[in-house]
């Protein structure tokens, strides 16, 4: 089944098509859903308009940790199978992911000064979301930083793998530990504790962050696709010119 | 074996050591990673001590009716429920202290009360308009954080 995925010019025919619709959904959703965020849902009864800051934070956060998910499971998908798509895919999700953490940590800290009164704590869910985003940061360097590329590509996958772990601390680190974060308002046993006005433009942006992301790793795997072809093309050249 | 499974074998038990490992390492840093004792719990570790030199952080529920606001120094009370302890803080509140709000303050234990130096304040997990909030406290489902 996975050599079904695998084949590179069965990959480009699929996302061809998925490309375009791709990217003016996610935009709808997003513009929607900043629409809605910004000016059509309600102050909260607590922290007045800064929850707005909610709207970007929390999509941030998810894809952040779903998209490092994806960059683990892609690179046991590599290190096992030893697919060089999986490869292509790992690399291709990891800046992103880098964004979005950091953009959580970025959101956070704008929203934790004027409701907590600071800017940053070393409690437990910010310390292992910064660790999330070191994480992305070291397989991004490990992934270039040797002479022969499948060295780069072995060991960032091993750390990306590694980092899994860090992923239910993150989750469960409001419930293990007593934080100043508040704990998980959407994903719990007893249904969400969020107000179905405000529930809406979350799930429009988070949508949105997702398919925008699902958007920006396809261009960055038919980029990669082309560099590599381009690679191969020079080093036919070279070598027709030393015959 | 297939070389494939071999390798997805290896990757799982080193996986779970690592669980393991980062679970043992966790949980004799406990002490380390929460981010603050309620007042039971600080009398459960402290016992009879009523001075402690560094500094320790202190969450619980602004005590009702225990807040006194003078112009240099606030004087309020952290409760869990079980214990309280009394709070000296002179500088700024954070916009979100009020009676029943979640806190965390920082300081040192002097004979039993904590000279805080800052205030942290802890908002919930709920987000809802403040008509919902009114109508779910006015029908009792909610009791609800007390206003300013």
């Amino acid at each position: 089944m996975f050599d079904l995925l695998a084949n590179p010019n069965r990959f480009k025919k699929i996302t061809n098509k998925l490309e375009p619709s791709l990217l003016v959904i996610s935009l709808l959703f997003i513009i929607f859903g900043l629409y809605f965020s910004l000016f059509d849902s309600p102050k909260d009864y607590q922290q007045g308009d800064a929850v707005r800051i909610m709207y970007v934070h929390v999509p941030s956060a998810w894809l952040a940790s779903f998209l490092y998910l994806s960059l683990a499971i892609s690179s046991i998908f590599y290190l096992v199978w030893k697919h060089p798509l999986a490869d292509l895919i790992s690399s291709s999700i990891a800046p992103i992911g880098a964004l979005f953490s950091i953009l959580t940590l970025i959101t956070g800290s704008l929203w934790g000064k004027p409701m907590w009164g600071t800017w940053w704590v070393w409690d437990a869910r910010l310390t292992s979301m910064l660790i999330l985003f070191f994480f992305y940061l070291g397989f991004i360097l490990l992934h270039n930083a040797f002479e022969r590329k499948v060295d780069g590509s072995k060991s960032a996958s091993v750390l990306a793998i590694i980092g899994i772990i860090n992923l239910p601390i993150i989750k469960f680190s409001v419930d293990w530990w007593h934080t100043l974060h508040q704990p998980a308002s959407i994903l719990k046993f007893d249904g969400p504790s969020i107000d179905n006005q405000m529930l809406l433009p979350l799930t429009l942006m988070i949508i949105g962050f997702g398919l925008f992301s699902l958007y920006l790793i396809i261009v960055n795997v038919k980029t990669k696709l082309i560099e590599k072809k381009c690679e191969a093309l020079i080093l036919k050249l070279n070598l027709k010119e030393l015959l | 074996m297939n070389p494939k499974y071999k390798r997805l074998l290896i990757l799982f038990l080193i996986l779970s050591i690592l669980g393991v490992a980062t679970k043992l390492v966790l949980m004799a840093l406990e002490e380390n990673i929460i981010y603050f004792y309620t007042p039971n719990e600080l009398k459960k570790k402290y016992g009879n001590v009523k001075n402690v030199e560094n500094k320790i952080r202190i969450g619980g529920l602004v005590l009702e009716d225990s807040v006194v606001i003078s112009k240099n120094e606030s004087i309020f009370e952290i409760t869990d429920k079980k214990d309280n302890i009394k709070v000296f803080f002179k500088g700024q509140l954070p916009d979100l202290f009020r009676e029943g709000q979640g806190i965390v303050a920082e300081g040192i234990l002097k004979d039993n009360k904590l000279i805080a130096n800052q205030v942290l304040a802890k908002h919930d997990e709920n987000y809802m308009p403040p008509e919902v909030a009114d109508a779910l406290i006015k029908s009792g489902v909610w009791q609800g954080e007390k206003k300013k």
